[in-house]
């Protein structure tokens, strides 16, 4: 198909018996071995699992077996989705140590076609945070520069692709916990419409707002792993899946169709960040499409709306950490109560804590109507004003990020300063809607900057394909191999 | 001064699906602790529920049975608190949305209980404190409870029991729970208060936990009601608070106050979607439940001709009333069934359970075509207790015990040959009976009898009798 998509590119050398499964994770599993230190893009190297299911590749590929669409690709694992007999830990302390007893859907249906799971990346903290810097781990480096974080909360997935260290990765999308670290690590992420790709295993941050999707090196590869993973699942009273695959789409013709450019996603975006976009928009324009601007203000009550429901969801969800079952527990303690308390005041992080304390005031008798209640019609608000939107265009066209990526340990210094740089990404969790962060050229500072594409509820191809356009146009000036990891 | 009780109940059922609530795990009672669970139903990060279809029609059933409205818009919602048995620390349930409303429960004095509603939930886990250790039994996690909230209507002891009993019955009557106190698949929580009699202000009230026989209800009420109406008599007030009943000094003891109340956080569970009932399901539902148990006790009364203490007894159980109508098919004497069911028959059962299931080794057209002998004259009483207790013991149909001679009865000639016979073979008795000792044609009968097998008419031998030893 296109000339980026590594992992058809990959698929074909080890058909073609260029290079076996064996000698491609080996040769993977040895650059993390040098250069993951420096990123700390993986928490967890899993070689001995990945060494085998290559070998079982490699058999396949000896009996002439047609591969399937992701078998023997090396990938990775952001730590919030549950793997069988390996530890799970959302990067928290207070769940070291746990290993999940059964799969999550994701991984089960990738286990299948026999994908090479290198091992779990580095996050934020039960995926809580702007910088990857909340994990227990400390944070993921930014291949670009390794003075800069990934990016959060995957920021050890989009740190690993970046870095090449994996072909892809899982990632989750709670308020743009993929789209931004793939914007500042300058590769692709794709946030899917909430029900496409099955939560089952997910290890919960926000129920309702949660979804997991691929972050990689180009948008063909982030379709291909996406039409894989978007499968019905019984197991997960949300899911939808999706009908139609939307590899075939990506060069669908764009001509005559409409972007939104959307006022309010532009307010407070640095400038350097703002000119790149308008740049992309040039782009489109160039390609055939047209661009519209309209106003939709409900986009800046997108912020509270979502810190509100996003913290009450966690702060039920988070319960279950009470050192009884698994998972980390306090050493010394005279009573369960003074057992609990302890092992969670120990086990979370800052921001974990901060996220519960808010999400349980808001719900909280006497507080619910003002708080809860407000942003749940708010969010209706918000979900209706998209309807709007995209009765006056196909797409829309944002930042990922008013900004490139952060310089190490700013997100600590002022927790609502670094919520409000999550500004353009959380919209569309809130709607629930699909959205892809593409690179699309370099800030001042020389990091790269991400543009957004948001479509209605299942428009994943129309998304893609508008993404895939651009790339295919534009990728010379808007991405940038770091150099690192595996070269092909 | 008379003090009139006002009282309202919170009933918690166990439903009798055979897999949980939000997994497809056992509901089976017992089982070594841990072994009927899964990683949804201990609550393993990443898991999510899926709501048991059979639940809400459960729900639904129960309902329709207590002339509720079904909630089209309901919903799942999330109650948290802390508790080792609750792995979730927070229990799925239902909050603003719940999925009855609006229904009652009519007593025999004519008084309808009025329900503000039923709701499903999640029951929890247990704790088994054992060798100086607490354990966790996860077995119960995620069993189908439905909680029936009733309007405070009820306003002496004996509503309160017969309100339980007629949930009971209703509940087992359409077959979704057993409703056994003992076994905790049917507990209560009273709220309680008593105001001066005449007065329509409600009083402050207490909420008295987890009711598990009737006995204890019985007794916590009473000890309840005295103990309010001394501290208003004394001039205190009634504090509003949680209290439980300990069955040791049969007292009611403080738990905890309004003010320690706890705050659950309700929110709607965002891993379900709305439960959908449509009409059309409510239809369905509503064909596939057996006949409102007091619709059938009138139609027992009036087509069977029972009393209404017979039809009672028959209706209590859903399985014996089938079985009832079935044996009572074509049968004229529909009371000699209802004798069979309650006497031979109920004998040899052990228990109310055993009751509620009715395994019977004799089906019902077995039995309705031994009371049809009877209805034709060919057996008599004792012949048909005999053969019913043999049909018991074997479970094989009357004809095996009755021969074609037996049925075929004893004609008039026949009988008189045989009482003649009687009366040569025992000349001691005519004589005596000539004598004047009335009693001794009793034994010349008795040999008629014996020489019938039974099935001879006692009267008729003896009119017979009779009239030859006066001969």
């Amino acid at each position: 198909m296109g000339k980026y998509g590594k992992i058809a590119q990959l698929q074909e050398m080890l058909s073609s018996g260029e290079i076996s499964c064996t000698e491609l994770t080996k040769k993977y599993l040895s650059v993390i071995g040098k250069e993951n230190g420096a990123l700390n893009a993986y928490i967890n190297v899993t070689a001995d699992a990945a060494l085998k299911t290559a070998a079982e590749v490699d058999k396949d590929i000896a009996a002439g077996k047609e591969l399937a669409p992701l078998e023997g690709i090396p990938m990775a694992l952001k730590d919030n989705i549950s793997t069988k007999g390996m530890e799970t830990t959302c990067c928290s302390k207070i769940l070291g140590g746990y290993v999940p007893i059964y799969d999550a859907t994701v991984w089960s249906v990738l286990k299948n076609q026999k994908a090479v799971l290198l091992g779990k990346t580095n996050m934020d903290e039960f995926a809580m945070g702007s910088s990857c810097e909340t994990s227990c781990h400390g944070g993921a480096k930014n291949p670009h520069n390794l003075k800069r974080v990934a990016g959060g909360s995957s920021g050890g997935a989009a740190s690993a692709v970046s870095g090449n260290l994996a072909a892809y990765a899982l990632g989750s999308d709670t308020g743009g916990s993929i789209r931004q670290p793939a914007s500042f690590c300058g590769a692709v992420g794709f946030k899917p419409t909430y029900g496409t790709v099955s939560r089952y295993g997910l290890i919960a941050y926000a129920s309702s707002f949660d979804q997991i999707g691929p972050i990689a090196s180009s948008v063909e590869d982030a379709a291909r792993v996406y039409d894989v993973i978007s499968v019905y699942d019984k197991m997960d009273s949300t899911s939808s899946g999706q009908k139609e695959p939307v590899l075939p789409a990506l060069e669908n013709d764009i001509r005559g169709k409409k972007i939104g450019i959307v006022k309010e996603y532009f307010d407070g975006v640095r400038s350097d960040v703002k000119e790149a976009l308008l740049k992309a928009a040039d782009v489109f324009r160039s390609l055939g499409a047209e661009t519209v601007e309209f106003s939709m203000p409900s986009i800046h009550y997108s912020l509270p709306v979502y810190y509100i429901l996003a913290c009450a969801e966690a702060s039920s969800n988070l319960g279950r950490y009470d050192g009884i079952r698994y998972g980390y527990q306090t050493e010394h303690y005279t009573s369960r109560n003074e057992m609990i308390c302890k092992t969670r005041s120990e086990g979370f992080g800052a921001e974990v804590k901060r996220r519960i304390l808010l999400g349980t005031y808001v719900l909280s008798s006497g507080y619910y109507d003002a708080y809860y209640k407000k942003a749940q019609d708010l969010r209706g608000a918000i979900v209706q004003a998209f309807d709007g939107a995209f009765s006056k265009c196909d797409v829309i066209l944002a930042p990922t990020v008013p900004m490139t990526a952060f310089p190490e340990n700013y997100a600590a210094k002022d927790p609502v300063e670094t919520y409000q740089t999550d500004i353009c990404t959380v919209p569309v969790n809130i709607a629930g809607l699909p959205a892809v962060s593409v690179p699309c050229g370099f800030g001042s500072d020389g990091m790269p900057v991400g543009m957004q594409i948001l479509g209605p509820k299942f428009s994943e191809s129309t998304v893609l394909n508008f993404a895939n356009m651009y790339e295919s146009a534009a990728r010379e000036t808007s991405f940038k191999d770091t150099g690192m990891g595996v070269s092909l | 001064m008379n003090y009139e009780v006002v009282c309202g109940l919170e009933t918690h059922i166990e439903l009798s699906t055979k897999t949980k609530i939000f997994c497809s795990c056992t509901t089976e009672f017992g089982g070594k602790p841990n072994t009927h669970c899964c990683p949804v139903c201990i609550g393993l990060p990443g898991t999510l529920p899926k709501l048991n279809k059979a639940v809400v029609e459960y729900a639904v059933m129960a309902g329709l049975a207590t002339h509720c409205e079904i909630n089209p818009d309901a919903k799942m919602d999330r109650k948290n608190y802390v508790y080792p048995d609750l792995p979730k620390a927070y229990q799925i349930s239902q909050y603003d949305q719940p999925l009855c409303r609006h229904g009652y429960v009519e007593l025999s004095n004519g008084r309808k209980i009025r329900l503000t509603r039923i709701h499903m939930e999640e029951d929890a886990g247990k704790l088994v404190h054992e060798r100086g250790n607490t354990f966790i039994d996860y077995n119960r996690s995620g069993v189908p409870l439905i909680e029936i909230v009733s309007e405070p209507d009820i306003r002496s002891i004996d509503e309160a029991i017969e309100y339980v009993e007629k949930l009971q019955m209703i509940m087992r009557y359409i077959g979704i729970s057993d409703c056994r106190m003992q076994e905790g698949s049917l507990r209560c929580d009273v709220n309680i208060s008593v105001r001066p009699q005449g007065s329509t202000e409600l009083g402050i009230r207490t909420e008295i936990k987890n009711m598990n026989s009737f006995s204890h209800m019985t007794k916590a009420m009473q000890y309840e009601i005295d103990r309010q109406i001394d501290l208003i008599e004394s001039g205190e007030k009634v504090v509003q608070e949680t209290r439980r009943y300990n069955e040791g000094t049969g007292c009611t003891e403080g738990m905890r106050g309004k003010e320690d109340a706890d705050d659950y956080r309700y929110f709607r569970e965002p891993d379900l979607v709305a439960v959908r009932v449509t009409d059309d399901m409510v239809k369905k539902t509503k064909a596939k439940m057996p006949e409102d148990p007091q619709k059938r006790l009138h139609r027992f009364v009036n087509d069977y001709g029972l009393t209404e203490g017979d039809a009672q007894m028959l209706i209590e159980h859903r399985r014996i009333a089938d079985y009832f109508e079935k044996a009572a098919n074509g049968v004229k004497n529909t009371r000699t069934v209802v004798n069979c069911i309650t006497g031979p028959i109920f004998a040899r059962i052990k228990d109310e359970s055993e009751k509620d299931s009715f395994n019977i080794n004799i089906p019902p057209e077995n039995l309705s075509a031994l009371v049809r002998l009877f209805d034709e004259g060919k057996i008599r009483k004792n012949q048909l207790k005999s053969t019913l207790e043999k049909m018991l013991d074997s479970g094989k149909p009357a004809s095996a015990f009755l021969s074609e001679k037996d049925l075929a009865g004893i004609s008039a000639e026949d009988l008189k040959k045989l009482c003649a016979q009687a009366i040569h073979a025992n000349p001691n008795a005519a004589k005596d009976y000539l004598g004047g000792k009335q009693k001794a044609v009793k034994a010349l009968v008795g040999a008629v009898m014996k020489a019938t097998r039974g099935r001879a008419n006692p009267q008729e031998a003896e009119k017979i009798l009779i009239s030859l030893i006066g001969q």
